[in-house]
């Protein structure tokens, strides 16, 4: 537990000692920013019976933090200590592969994390603004939160997984960000082929991020989508082991 | 020319051999490596004792660092065993992983990382505790003569400082087994020379395995060689003893100025010497090669023999080969065997 303390204090440490991560905080900061802009011009336009938290989530901007910083963000975990040879020192202490994955999925997730809180800023001043206590209620509040940090378990570990598979931050980028954006553009697929018969729709529609999503921010949380979220992470992770494993298999 | 094949036996006496059974650092059986269809090592056998400096030599791709990735368990061989300290590589590896220090090629550091830091970071996740982390960080520290560059950001620093990084990340557990991969490649001769020394310092109280394709490293370092071509040992033994399987048992030459029939007659006479050859240099010196018969020391026969007649001697040596000779005697050999 203690050299899975360590490792997850490097990883996170990691970040906020590399360029990369104040380039990726910095990047998010601006989304964000556009993103209350625009919601502060529509809101000055005509009121809304929408909250605030859905307002936020129904905007391109969400979507394109989540699919553009996650690989960048994790492209490194793996990819880069292979490329350094720091793979080598790594695996060589006498440290499982379950710690390390962990680890570094952790690290990676905690930086999203990190990486989001000035959206709650945002959201805060918008409540302060129009004086309605209602608009930001902390049950969505919490909804939201969780929402965000589910599907940062899922593309963080998608984006782990990939990273492990080369030595290139990029390809680990480029893979990671190719199959997050198909998961996210099954969300759309979904309502198109809802006419067909059989299984198909229902499966779809069932996979859909965005319908997941949701729920989360209206601040319901059906463990249904909890599951949903987590059996993916858990289906990342355990190819990440794997994958991790393998070059004992050659 | 019976050159002892397998590292086992040709280097230590029996009962030496048998009372250090127990004690053995390495012992590597019938390891093989394959990737695909290339053989990276190919049945290797060799042991090494504790306290020992073994140095590994071959030229590139000869399978000097797959070998050793082998030994720290990074990955497995395609079959055979291998044991540090008594423990399997490969069903054993956090055991065996304690016990060794190992610094890959090319010396691999993070390094965004302060050297402290980094240090501090490596021994807790060797497992080292709180306090006694610092107290070991502070130890390599000195004993790599890091202090001065402590907290200076790893990138920052010459390759002969991150080399000492490398090798004090290596020993900062205490571990019984040290495991450099070319330990001194792209250093300056001076970071060479302080490197060199440093490992040497290590033997007192570590086993030390390197592996090095420069030849007069093993020679300056190492009480012992495992020359390595092609995945096979082609010799195990000290480089002593190398060195006289090569020249034939101490060559001695030597430049007399005397007649040339007078030497002659000189060295037929003379029993100690079991061949010689002359040839003519500047002046009136001649330059004798003498192989002795039995490995006899020659040097003092030449001696007595000039005094005696009241010849000039202005040099007077033992052709001692180096280890480059040996080499290339070897690699050779074995390519002949092949060709042949």
């Amino acid at each position: 537990m203690r050299i899975f303390l360590t490792l997850l204090r490097r990883e996170l440490g990691g970040y906020f000692a590399s360029f990369s991560g104040y380039v990726v905080i910095a990047s998010v900061q601006l989304l964000l920013g556009l993103s209350f802009y625009s919601l502060v011009s529509v809101l000055n336009q005509e009121g809304s019976e929408t909250p605030l938290a859905e307002f936020f989530y129904e905007t391109l901007y969400f979507w394109l933090i989540l699919l553009m910083a996650t690989p960048v963000i994790t492209m490194r975990t793996f990819a880069l200590e292979k490329y350094s040879g720091t793979y080598e020192t790594l695996m060589t202490a006498p440290v499982g592969d379950v710690p390390v994955v962990l680890a570094k999925f952790l690290g990676a997730l905690g930086f999203y994390m990190v990486m989001w809180t000035p959206l709650f800023g945002c959201l805060w001043v918008i409540r302060q603004l129009t004086g309605d206590p209602t608009a930001l209620e902390s049950g969505t509040a919490a909804g939201t939160v969780l929402g965000i940090l589910l599907l940062g378990c899922v593309y963080i570990s998608l984006g782990c997984f990939a990273s492990s598979l080369t030595h290139s931050q990029i390809i680990a980028a480029m893979t990671s960000f190719a199959v997050g954006v198909g998961l996210y553009l099954l969300s759309f697929l979904a309502p198109s082929v809802s006419t067909l018969p059989g299984w198909f729709p229902k499966v779809l529609k069932q996979m859909s991020m965005m319908e997941h999503m949701r729920e989360f921010v209206r601040g319901v949380v059906d463990t249904r989508h909890v599951v949903y979220y987590l059996s993916i992470t858990v289906f990342f992770l355990f190819l990440n082991c794997k994958a991790v494993e393998s070059r004992r298999w050659k | 020319m019976n050159l002892p094949q397998d590292g086992g036996g040709g280097f230590i006496d029996e009962p030496q051999a048998a009372e250090m059974s127990t004690s053995w650092m390495i012992e590597v059986e019938d390891l093989t490596k394959r990737y695909g269809g290339h053989t990276a090592i190919d049945e290797l056998c060799f042991k090494v004792a504790r306290g020992e400096i073994v140095g590994f030599l071959g030229p590139n791709g000869a399978g000097k660092s797959t070998t050793m990735r082998i030994l720290s368990s990074f990955m497995p061989a395609t079959s055979g065993t291998a044991r540090v300290g008594g423990f399997d590589v490969f069903h054993e590896p956090d055991e065996v992983r304690r016990r060794i220090g190992y610094m890959p090629e090319n010396n691999p550091l993070h390094t965004d990382m302060r050297v402290r830091e980094y240090l501090k970071f490596r021994a807790r996740l060797k497992g080292l505790l709180g306090g006694r982390a610092r107290d070991r960080v502070d130890v390599v520290l000195g004993q790599c003569g890091l202090e001065e560059v402590s907290g200076k950001v790893i990138g920052h620093l010459s390759k002969g400082y991150r080399q000492r990084v490398g090798l004090a990340d290596a020993l900062v557990h205490e571990p019984e087994l040290i495991i450099l991969d070319e330990p001194t490649i792209g250093l300056d001769p001076n970071q060479i020379r302080s490197v060199r020394q440093l490992i040497k310092d290590l033997s007192v109280k570590h086993t030390v395995l390197l592996s090095t394709h420069i030849l007069p490293e093993v020679e300056m370092t190492c009480s012992r060689v495992l020359i390595l071509n092609q995945g096979k040992i082609l010799a195990a033994d000290t480089t002593l003893n190398l060195q006289r399987m090569v020249s034939g048992g101490g060559q001695v030459v030597a430049e007399i100025a005397a007649p040339e029939r007078d030497l002659r007659a000189c060295w037929e006479g003379s029993p100690e010497v079991l061949e010689f050859n002359l040839s003519p240099m500047d002046g009136d010196y001649i330059r004798c090669a003498l192989t002795p018969r039995d490995g006899v020391d020659l040097r003092p026969v030449v001696f007595d023999l000039t005094v005696k007649h009241g010849w000039k001697l202005r040099d007077l040596g033992r052709n001692r080969h180096s280890l480059e000779d040996i080499f290339v005697h070897l690699t050779r050999a074995t390519r002949e065997e092949e060709e042949g």
